[in-house]
């Protein structure tokens, strides 16, 4: 899966007598995708988090109920065939609440992640690539953010600005970053000592070209599992804040908040708690269990053997 | 009576792609006082065949189908981790290949030392420190008192393996094990070692059990060789035997490619070409200051006002021990190392102070073989995109032609075709210099600096990769810088060499000049050292 | 060493003087300003209390008198509560948050790098499945949903232990500390297996077993200190992590601590009182960052003896 440039990209067309019977050869991706498909709970966490996906963007149109219709003649009721996951005090359905907050909880994931990410490998890429002095100075700035209690912050930021949704995404994109930064950097750091690298230089080939297709599609794997474990903690964190009253502001509402609810009321409605609970556990478990076995997939000590 | 005598040992591997013989069927036996030496490439067995008497291979997968090992009396093979523990170390001891690794180093060599001592012999640490000061003596390690609480890293390769060889002799043991003891260290200290264990050996008594890849080495210092291939010995017999009347045609091919004598269809000395020199370098200086990284600040002087030149068509050797700063050397000419001062000119122009951008012609026209095949092919690239990357981006090959070229490349440097779609790792290491050799000739270079091309290679795999240089530098009319710390192959493949040493180059001349009568000490010593099949004493 | 560690805490000071100045800015720069909340103060009212905290002089003054404060270690009065102070607030919920804190420390330590180590040893078997499978729990089970699931159970369900307080009930102590602890045994766990398996797949491995010691001692001895060196760096980490898991675990228990107490101020927006602990938060944060890193470099003689070169 190199990057793939018009010039040359294999074409069929191309293909001349005596060299139709070339082998198909297996790439590191393909070896990887193989080792996956044999990882039954990374497959599980893969078809559960494509699951919990597609329920979130079709919520609009498949929620049973309207997600503010109350009930106060029904009150709090346990799951019953009206409602498959019962209703809470003031009568709302309880499933399509998970629906809208499950909307909210894996958007904080997927925005604050794709904010880390775009920061991070460009932060990272910059400073391995260079090396030398420019690296030196960028890694201490990242050094020193380390070093701030940046939860703390956080929490401050939302106290003062109040829970604006917008500003948590960057919030906690921000916070993340740092540690996507450190392992592009480090991954760039040692594939640029890696003798292709120096062969690419020795050809001739310009910087840009050599970013784009020695030094980019080598540092995806390492990327990619850090991305997929970058999600649960950022939705934890969300969900962490919610529950504290911190994070996501009502009317609107995410798993955390529904949690928190859940805790006041749980010695009556324990089920308001398990189901949120259970919803964010899942989904937690099954990025874990993903981004595991993404880890072990792309390990490059592994393909080795 | 041999001390130990092993019958009929077969260990499988059982993997999930099936059963492995590591081991089939083998059998010998050494006696006090002896070495056996047991030689084959990587991948024949012949560590995994040493490991499994003392309990030392993983299991699952190995098993050890078949065979007895009878030591001292006792089958090794049927005792329990218990009795075995008692044996590891105590009787039988073990020296590895690379002494970085193999020492802890979060430990005091010290108290590495003296555990055998502890656990074997219930010394107290008072009455150990003592041995272990006076024995690390005996291995040459200079002020052992104060080295005893130093670390690993602070000792150089040399002193390191010193401090293996200690180790291993501290409880006296009857049998030692060196796994290939000096490949991992340069040449001279390489000699140094395989007479210290000689040494040793001769006055304890010692049986030794050698393994290496290097016949040359074995041939001065064993009494019975083993060759193995795939889990078995094809060859077995007393040293004279083996290397006089090989039996077995591997043993033959691997006698064979063992690079001796002069360099083929040469003349002795080099004709004095007419021809203008291709490379011209004079009072340069590649210095590196002290970074992060390393210890100190002080600069390093990688390259120290080295003058030479090589001329067109003309194979350069340059030969020296690790750090010699051989490999600077060749990094400069390339420019991926920024240059201190002085000049490197190419066909006349100066090539230090250029640009990046600037330098792109030239490029094309300069290219480099590196030591490490796999580490120098981009994983997700394959084959095509390897050798068509080249050719596309210098314009060499439009997008109709690319093909027809690299079929062209992959036949000239002996690849199949139809590999045309797979990736580095699916080939074998010989392969793997190929393609990156296919890639270095793709832009039609005229000069190729390769460094240590054949040192990451089996012996076997790394003389057909030396005849496929000679004969790409013939076909192509190539010039080449040949950096490697073997002289054997230096010999083999070079019309003129080069000796360097502590950045500065000391000694240069005709291959065959240099080789009989070297002039600097430094040289002598260097060619003393290396091991020669016609230098096994009766 | 000793170098070594003077020059990481004079680098410390550099950051806690950006927490310090960033705090002090965001808090200043509040929309509406810190009184703006309060329905209906009389301009008399509000006047008289921006003087009684400095509020009407200029803003480089405030900052520079807060610093001036800050070095003689007060941390400021409370916005909400005239005549509580910071300093009695910490002085007050620290006990608490700090025996939870250091159980919680030394649950996830010590659980952790053991299941950590077994599970290493017999890699992809059962001993390694099962306390792996279980820290994957502890990593997906927030605080958050534990704290309360445990409550439930065992408090409410099972009557075992009681479910809130203090101090105040023998017992009291135990869920926090286990709900607390949970996630970082876990991350431990998961450290210290990775760890030692990297380091016992090392050659130097082998050379201890050749040299016929006993297994348990080529674990403890020459396998530990190398394979705990990233738990060890985590503690700095980790430390920071149960501060703020405390503000969950002392709100869900009812515990009187520091981390309560800030989750409330915030919700009242009681400025100084967030921005004096915050100030005491990040300073200690540093510090165990700063800990943790000295203990990292010293538990590696080659980085140990690089520090020394260092400073001679």
């Amino acid at each position: 899966m190199v990057i793939p440039d018009e010039w040359l990209v294999m074409n069929d067309d191309l293909t001349l007598p005596g060299a139709t019977d070339t082998e198909r050869g297996s790439s590191l991706w393909r070896d990887a995708w193989h080792r996956l498909r044999k990882n039954k709970m990374a497959v599980g966490g893969l078809f559960i988090l494509i699951l919990m996906c597609v329920l979130a963007l079709l919520t609009p149109w498949i929620a049973p109920y309207s997600y503010e219709e109350q009930n106060l003649v029904l009150g709090a009721a346990g799951p019953s065939a009206q409602h498959w996951l019962g209703t809470d005090t003031l009568g709302r359905d309880l499933l399509t609440r998970l629906l809208y907050g499950g909307r909210i909880s894996l958007a904080v994931g997927f925005i604050a992640t794709s904010v880390a990410l775009t920061i991070g490998v460009l932060y990272g890429t910059f400073a391995g690539y260079f090396g030398g002095r420019v690296d030196a100075t960028m890694m201490r700035l990242v050094d020193i953010l380390y070093a701030l209690p940046f939860m703390i912050f956080i929490i401050l930021l939302m106290v003062i600005f109040g829970r604006n949704i917008l500003l948590l995404f960057l919030a906690i994109g921000a916070v993340e970053w740092l540690t996507m930064a450190r392992i592009v950097r480090g991954q760039v750091q040692s594939l640029r000592q890696q003798e292709f690298i120096e062969a690419a230089i020795s050809m001739g080939l310009s910087q840009w070209t050599i970013i784009r297709r020695h030094l980019i599609p080598n540092t995806l794997g390492p990327v990619i599992v850090y991305t997929t474990l970058t999600i649960p903690s950022v939705m934890l964190f969300e969900a962490f804040l919610s529950f504290l009253g911190l994070g996501i502001q009502p009317p609107q509402s995410s798993w955390g908040l529904l949690i928190s609810y859940g805790v006041e009321t749980m010695e009556e409605y324990p089920w308001l708690l398990i189901f949120p609970g259970l919803a964010l556990s899942t989904t937690l478990f099954a990025l874990n269990f993903l981004g595991d076995g993404l880890r072990d997939a792309l390990d490059p000590r592994a393909s080795k053997d | 009576m041999a001390l130990l005598e092993v019958d009929n040992l077969s260990i499988w591997f059982h993997t999930r792609n099936g059963v492995v013989k590591a081991i089939d069927s083998v059998s010998f036996s050494v006696a006090e006082g002896e070495t056996l030496a047991i030689v084959g490439e990587s991948g024949s067995g012949k560590s995994v065949c040493c490991y499994s008497l003392l309990g030392l291979i993983p299991s699952p997968p190995g098993n050890i189908e078949s065979g007895t090992a009878i030591f001292d009396g006792r089958d090794l093979l049927t005792l329990s981790e218990r009795e075995l523990r008692k044996v590891r170390g105590s009787k039988i001891a073990t020296i590895f290949q690379d002494p970085m690794t193999s020492l802890n180093p979060y430990l005091t060599i010290g108290e590495q030392l003296i555990e055998p001592l502890l656990y074997h012999r219930a010394m107290s640490r008072k009455d150990a420190r003592g041995r272990a000061i006076q024995l690390l003596d005996e291995v040459g390690i200079p002020g052992a008192k104060q080295r005893f609480d130093s670390y690993a890293h602070e000792f150089s390769g040399g002193m390191r393996q010193r401090v293996m060889i200690a180790m291993a002799l501290i409880a006296e043991p009857r049998l030692l094990i060196a796994d290939e003891p000096t490949t991992a260290l340069d040449v001279t200290i390489q000699a140094q070692t395989l007479q210290l264990i000689a040494d040793l050996q001769k006055q304890r008594n010692l049986a030794v059990i050698f393994i290496s890849h290097d016949l040359a080495v074995v041939a001065g210092i064993a009494d019975r060789v083993a060759v193995m291939k795939d889990g078995q010995f094809v060859e077995y017999g007393p040293t004279e035997a083996v290397f006089d009347r090989a039996q077995h045609p591997y043993t033959q091919s691997l006698l064979a490619a063992i690079p001796g004598g002069a360099k083929p269809g040469s003349p002795a000395t080099s004709s004095s070409s007419p021809d203008s020199p291709l490379i011209e370098i004079s009072h340069l200086k590649t210095w590196f200051n002290g970074t992060e990284e390393t210890t100190s600040n002080a600069t390093v002087k990688a390259v120290d006002d080295v003058s030479l030149s090589i001329t067109k068509n003309e194979i350069l050797g340059i030969v020296g021990e690790s750090g010699s700063g051989k490999s600077t050397l060749g990094r400069s000419i390339l420019q991926l190392v920024k240059t201190t001062s002085g000049s490197i000119k190419f066909d006349g122009e100066e090539l230090c102070g250029l640009t990046p951008h600037q330098l792109i012609p030239y490029r094309r026209r300069i290219q480099m073989i590196f030591q490490d095949p796999y580490a120098s092919l981009n994983p997700r690239m394959t084959v095509f995109d390897a050798l068509a990357e080249p050719l596309r981006y210098h314009g060499l090959a439009t997008r109709k032609t690319v093909l027809p070229q690299v079929l062209n490349l992959m036949d000239d440097v002996g690849l199949a075709a139809s590999a045309m779609r797979k990736y580095p790792h699916e080939f074998s290491g010989g392969q793997r210099q190929r393609i990156a050799i296919g890639r270095a000739i793709a832009t039609k270079p005229e000069f190729i600096v390769a460094d240590e091309p054949v040192s990451a290679l089996d012996v076997t795999i790394q003389a057909q990769i030396l005849e496929l240089i000679l004969r790409l530098v013939e076909k192509h009319n190539l010039t080449m810088l040949f950096i490697s710390h073997d002289l054997s192959v230096v010999r083999y493949i070079c019309d003129r060499v080069a000796v360097m040493h502590g950045g500065e180059l000391i000694e240069s001349g005709a291959t065959e000049t240099l080789w009989h009568h070297p002039q600097t000490p430094y040289a002598q010593s260097l060619l003393a050292a290396v091991p020669r099949l016609s230098s096994r004493s009766s | 060493m000793g170098k070594f560690v003077l020059h990481r805490l004079l680098q410390a000071i550099p950051v806690l003087l950006v927490v310090i100045t960033a705090t002090f800015f965001l808090v200043r720069s509040a929309p509406g300003g810190p009184f703006s909340a309060e329905k209906a103060v009389p301009p008399a009212v509000l006047k008289a209390l921006e003087a009684r905290y400095q509020l009407d002089q200029p803003v480089l003054n405030q900052y520079f008198s807060y610093l001036g404060d800050l070095a003689a270690g007060d941390l400021g009065p409370s916005f909400r509560f005239p005549g509580r102070s910071v300093n009695e607030m910490i002085y007050a919920g620290l006990p608490a948050t700090a025996e939870l804190g250091l159980y919680a420390l030394l649950i996830s330590m010590l659980l952790g790098t053991t299941a950590g180590v077994i599970a290493a040893l017999k890699p992809n078997t059962a001993q390694d499945y099962i306390p792996m499978s279980t820290a994957m729990i502890g990593i997906c089970l927030p605080s958050f949903l534990l704290g309360p699931l445990m409550m439930l159970v065992f408090g409410i369900w099972l009557e075992w232990v009681p479910i809130s307080g203090w101090g105040n009930i023998p017992g009291d102590k135990i869920l926090p500390a286990l709900t607390l602890a949970s996630g970082y045994t876990a991350y431990v766990a998961r450290l210290s297996r990775g760890g030692m398996l990297e380091v016992m797949s090392q050659d130097y491995i082998r050379t201890a077993r050749a040299k016929g010691l006993p297994e348990w001692i080529v674990v403890i001895k020459h396998g530990l200190r190398g394979g705990l060196i990233p738990v060890v760096a985590f503690a700095g980490p980790a430390f920071a992590g149960l501060l703020s898991g405390s503000f969950v675990v002392e709100t869900i228990f009812q515990i009187p601590g520091l981390g309560r107490f800030y989750v409330q101020a915030a919700f009242n927006r009681d400025y100084t009182m967030i921005m004096g602990t915050t100030v005491f938060f990040a300073a200690l944060i540093i510090l165990f960052n700063l800990l943790s890193d000295i203990l990292a470099v010293w538990l590696n003689p080659k980085l140990r003896q690089q520090t020394n070169g260092d400073s001679g």
